[in-house]
């Protein structure tokens, strides 16, 4: 195997959906002013770079097409890196660079820009068009089941009060207030140029939040249920993309990386407990990997919703202590394609930054699945 | 001529921000200053959440600048029309004229909505140019609801000047404009607060109980239904002891009203303790939550201590009901005299003040009729009554008559004369005059024989070639007779020579809907057969509209629901009211519009350009609009909901809406085309599947209940199109024949027929 290395990660900020920053700006706009900064930021020769894998969770409207091809139009790369767009839900992005991954272990080039973005503005969650199949629905509901109704279930089958999840988010958002007014969020930010001017950080962090304001908030899915809008991660428009590279590459071109490429995975599950996708995909990636949580420094778990965080990190027995540093998504958003780039590139800075040897990245997905990376510090 | 295009309101205080608010809503720019900082500002925000709302939509707030007197003068130098509202004081006020003198327009008009000073007392000092230009303008709270304007103008008042202002007013504002002399409180405050302190008072001398001075000065009596103690509660009694205390400086030592005293001690001792009316802890009527359950109390006018209402049904309310008014006024009760008292002193008073405040009885009754709420004016409740009774009434009570109430005699203020309208204004009669433009149905129905008519509707001719049918059935609820109606208008009125049919009628609601009590009937005795014949016969008629060889253009105002909305979405032209209220409004009975409204509505969006593209978008934007039973809040708002199309008229004045429609028709007969019928892609299945993730959303969060998931499912089955396929086109046909299957299975559900009962029994939805 030859080393993987993610190199390079940048994203936008991250900005409520409707009435944040970014709604009135198309999403392969804010992709492509990413995509152009990361490459500018390495100063590597654009034309070395094999392709450009977009994900995107909802890839129609203005992320349509083929977003990536566009991206790549509009970030001006070189006419001869080709761009692809893949989808696998929340999952999209840290998909985009399993793939690259994958091909480089293949010879298919030395570099990769892997992407993600969504626009939850301006493209509906379950897009303009859902058209279900209804034999499917009529068989197996749960196929179609709305994220929110998820996590009530995932609350309820692992038993994950409503105090639980208030704490967690309130936590996820002091997490997310430190990294901010510490500046440790601005080097990842990259400076998005819209007609009412620049903007510049990140929009949906609520330093207000406490578990008692928290403890206020209405079930949001349910009537008689546990998640409110407090303890889900909020929509979001932005997007995210690290480089990533062979560490040859990487040392030729004079880049520094962030971590390694140690493993991979992914795993299906129950779609009515998609929440719990972390588990099996980190299992099996962990494994791949041969070490254990115990040997993990750094974790990024994605938080769809505090009841699936809580319950994967039950279930993984992972140290609360070493997740998410820097806020997770309920404080940060969830840009739905931009995600996967963003907590890879996140747990690889992270890593860099305070040392230790290992790092997961991993997520649940829609229709029930999980996603998963192991990094290692170079 | 020049025209008005730019407003400005100076006093940003309720009835400022108001007025500002409905000159934002004619459509023209407005500025709204205020002396305070900020308090413009804050006001247009505080009237975005108001109930009922100022604007007539969302962005209309926009259209008003917020400034100070301050800093922000400048911004006068182009507006045509100056409307001042601030404090009561007449130094405070011709200094503000002073103020603002030098940055007018050369030509702009400046008037004031003082409601209890003088012209001759604002005038004082000003300038003879600003003079000319000068006039009162008295509007009611809230503006944007209440159609009166008084306008109050003087022999130097420039005449374009208050023409000007009268037509702005009058087809932008859709004010009904009646002009009142420079007397204190004008017409309408001057009888209304003489009516409303007579009621209290006598109430409390006589020892009635508010809920039974209530019971008959509202519904018998009209003025309004709330009666009396109800409608202070609503306007707030602080608003009185100011309005008593100007008309008892101001009115002359002879005048009437001081016999009727001071103030109740009572109302100072409410507004003291925080009981101002509804906007406070309660008025006379208070709502009482200790114990969870909110039970209505009522004070006790002696000791004012609150205890249960108890709704009295007083034996003099049953004479009411027999006899009329005047059963009332001669029923031997305490009520009875009650009654008697307040009207007789309150009737006699009004048709004292001809001609000192107004010319004619019309003028009179229109004033309180717009203003007060008063079904009936008081000149119309004297010949309800008849004038000689109330001359009589008066002699034997000691009272003088008045001199007009002498002159009438035996006869009435108003007469019909060659199917005209006159009323008798002290020596004569005179015409009725209507402003140029004006058309309504009730003229037309006074010189003329209907056309066609059946107990539920008639058919009306209304010049030119153009027919209109009007509803008549209760609440106008729609009916077989209505669509028999319909039927034979369609087939005969080319013959009989009509080129066009207006849909309109000058109730307070143009339909509330299909009558539902026969769904209810055919429901419970199973004859299934009928009500599929009522379904389909309602849909064949309208798509009879829809398809005749002439243009049916609707005219509604108020509310337009259920089926109501159905025939007005199968008209080729709406000419609306503003105050126009539409509504798909059927999932709140348990059914799914049967007559064409699901089809109209997803016909029209799906030929609407501003949504998403794709099979899915029209589906769920007419799914949300049914199945949330959305009512639009005016005709503005009716358009974005496409209940209107975007070359559909708003009138705003209720009175034109007829003679616009009329107008619009005969634009539309010549060379008129009838419509095509159109065909629509659905998505069939897969669609009703992608509602049902949003229904079943819907119930978990405990939005809806489960029968309301049962209802929207019948809905998602007819908007996806059945079992078609997407590659198919479905028929308009086809739809109406889901609609009819939906609204039968719904029919067959007992929870459907729990609501259509409880609606009937309370007028209310049932949450099931």
């Amino acid at each position: 195997m030859k080393p993987i290395v993610i190199a390079r990660y940048l994203r936008s900020p991250f900005t409520p959906a409707y009435n944040g920053d970014l709604a009135r700006v198309r999403p392969d706009e804010i992709a492509a002013q990413v995509v152009r900064q990361l490459v500018a930021g390495c100063q590597i020769d654009a034309n070395t770079v094999e392709d450009l894998i977009v994900g995107c969770a909802f890839p129609e409207g203005e992320q349509g097409f083929n977003v990536a091809r566009l991206i790549g139009f509009l970030a001006d790369l070189p006419l001869q890196v080709a761009g692809v767009t893949v989808n696998r839900f929340c999952g999209s992005s840290m998909q985009a660079i399993h793939m690259a991954a994958g091909a480089m272990q293949l010879d298919a080039g030395e570099a990769y820009i892997c992407a993600g973005v969504e626009s939850m503005s301006r493209v509906p969650m379950t897009g303009f068009n859902p058209m279900p199949h209804p034999g499917l629905y009529e068989r197996y509901p749960q196929s179609y089941m709305s994220m929110g109704e998820t996590a009530e279930n995932v609350a309820e089958a692992y038993g994950i009060a409503r105090e639980q999840q208030d704490a967690f988010a309130a936590d996820s958002q002091r997490k997310a207030v430190d990294a901010q007014t510490s500046g440790r969020l601005t080097e990842e930010i990259a400076i998005i140029e819209t007609a009412a001017g620049p903007v510049r950080v990140d929009g949906c962090i609520r330093p207000e939040s406490t578990v008692e304001t928290l403890g206020t908030l209405k079930p949001a899915f349910k009537d008689t249920g546990t998640v409110t809008a407090g303890t889900s991660s909020p929509l979001t428009d932005g997007a995210a993309a690290v480089l990533v590279t062979t560490e040859d590459y990487a040392m030729k071109n004079g880049i520094e990386p962030l971590a390694r490429i140690k493993s991979i995975a992914v795993a299906g599950c129950k779609p009515e407990i998609m929440g719990i996708g972390p588990v099996g995909s980190s299992k099996k990636a962990l494994q791949r990997a041969g070490i254990t949580v115990d040997d993990l420094d750094v974790i990024e778990l994605n938080e769809a919703f505090s009841s699936q965080s809580l319950a994967s990190i039950r279930d993984l027995g992972l140290d609360a202590g070493k997740i998410n540093r820097d806020g997770g998504a309920i404080a940060i958003g969830h840009p739905l394609g931009a995600t996967g780039a963003r907590i890879t590139g996140k747990a690889a800075q992270i890593l860099k930054r305070q040392g230790g040897r290992y790092a997961l990245a991993t997520q649940c997905i829609g229709g029930g699945q999980g996603i998963a990376t192991v990094l290692e510090a170079l | 001529m020049i025209a008005i295009n730019k407003v400005c309101v100076i006093g940003a205080g309720v009835m400022g921000a108001g007025i500002a608010a409905q000159a934002a809503n004619a459509g023209v720019d407005v500025v709204l200053l205020d002396v305070v900082a900020d308090a413009a500002r804050s006001a247009i925000e505080k009237m975005k959440k108001t109930t009922p709302a100022p604007f007539m939509h969302t962005k209309t707030a926009k259209r008003i600048t917020p400034g100070t007197t301050q800093d922000d003068l400048q911004l006068l130098s182009d507006c045509d029309w100056i409307i001042e509202a601030i404090i009561e004081k007449p130094e405070i006020k011709q200094q503000l004229y002073r103020t603002i003198g030098p940055y007018l327009k050369a030509d702009a008009v400046v008037s004031s909505n003082t409601s209890t000073l003088p012209l001759k007392t604002l005038t004082q000092g000003m300038d003879d140019d600003l003079r000319r230009r000068f006039l009162i303008t008295h509007f009611f709270n809230p503006p944007r609801y209440m159609r009166l304007l008084e306008i109050v103008s003087s022999p130097e008042t420039d005449k374009t000047r208050i023409d000007l202002v009268s037509d702005f007013a009058d087809k932008a504002m859709g004010k009904s404009i009646v002009a009142a002399k420079d007397t204190p409180g004008f017409i309408a405050n001057r009888i209304g607060t003489f009516w409303l302190h007579a009621a209290v008072t006598e109430a409390i001398r006589l020892g009635i109980g508010v809920e039974e001075a209530d019971a008959v000065l509202g519904r018998p009596a009209g003025v309004p239904k709330t009666g009396v103690f109800g409608l202070l509660d609503l306007v707030g009694l602080d608003l009185m002891p100011h309005v008593l205390g100007s008309l008892e400086k101001s009115l002359a030592a002879e005048d009437p009203f001081h016999k009727l005293g001071p103030a109740p001690a009572l109302l100072a001792k409410m507004i003291a303790d925080g009981y101002i009316g509804r906007k406070g802890k309660g008025g006379f009527y208070r709502l009482n939550s200790t114990g969870g359950d909110k039970t209505k109390e009522v004070i006790d006018l002696i000791t004012g201590s609150y205890d249960n209402a108890r709704r009295p049904q007083p034996a003099a309310l049953k004479a009411s009901k027999k006899q009329g008014l005047r059963g009332l006024l001669d029923h031997d009760s305490p009520v009875g005299r009650y009654a008697r008292s307040v009207l007789v002193k309150t009737l006699s008073y009004a048709a004292s003040l001809i001609p000192e405040i107004a010319d004619t009885p019309d003028a009179v009754d229109r004033a309180l009729r717009l203003g007060y709420n008063w079904k009936t004016g008081p000149f119309e409740l004297i010949d309800q009554i008849g004038p000689a009774w109330l001359a009589k009434a008066l002699t034997d009570a000691g009272e003088p008559v008045p001199a007009l109430l002498s002159a009438v005699g035996d006869k009435k203020f108003y007469r019909t004369e060659g199917g005209l309208l006159q009323n008798f204004t002290g020596s004569e009669y005179e015409p009725v005059r209507r402003s140029p433009g004006v058309l309504l149905l009730t003229d037309i129905k006074r010189r003329s024989q209907p056309i066609a008519r059946n107990m539920s509707t008639c058919l009306w001719d209304i010049g030119d070639g153009v027919a209109c049918l009007e509803f008549t059935s209760k609440m106008n609820a729609l009916n077989p007779l209505i669509f028999f109606m319909i039927d034979r208008a369609v087939r005969d009125l080319p013959k009989w020579g009509f080129k066009a049919l207006v849909l309109h009628n000058e109730a307070d609601n143009f339909s509330v809907g299909a009558n539902i009590a026969l769904l209810l009937y055919g429901a419970k005795l199973r004859l299934w057969p009928f009500v599929r014949w009522v379904l389909k016969q309602g849909q064949t008629s309208f798509q009879g509209l829809r398809f005749a060889p002439f243009p049916v253009i609707g005219a509604p105002s108020g509310m337009a629901l259920g089926g109501g909305c159905e025939i007005l979405l199968h008209c080729d032209a709406v000419v609306a009211h503003g105050e126009t209220y539409m509504g798909l409004v059927e999932a709140g009975v348990g059914i799914v519009p049967g007559w064409g409204g699901c089809k109209e509505l997803l016909g029209r969006w799906s030929q609407n350009k501003s949504r998403p593209g794709g099979p899915m978008p029209p589906v769920m934007k007419t799914f949300e609009t049914i199945a949330m039973a959305q009512v639009s809040k005016s005709a503005p708002e009716a358009r974005d909901l496409l209940f209107l199309r975007p070359e559909d008229d708003i009138v705003m004045n209720r009175d034109r809406v007829l003679a616009a429609a009329k107008a619009r028709a005969l634009a539309m007969a010549p060379d008129y085309s009838p419509q095509q019928p159109f065909e629509l892609r659905l998505p069939g299945p897969t669609g009703r599947t992608a509602l049902e993730l949003g229904i079943r959303d819907f119930i978990n969060k405990g939005v809806a209940s489960p029968h309301d998931g049962v209802v929207a499912r019948q809905l998602a089955k007819v908007l996806s199109g059945g079992n078609t396929d997407a590659l198919d086109l479905v028929g308009e046909d086809q739809i109406l024949e889901l609609e009819r299957d939906a609204v039968l299975f719904l029919a067959h559900t007992s929870k459907t027929l729990a609501r259509v009962e409880h609606t009937l029994k309370t007028g209310k939805p049932l949450r099931n």
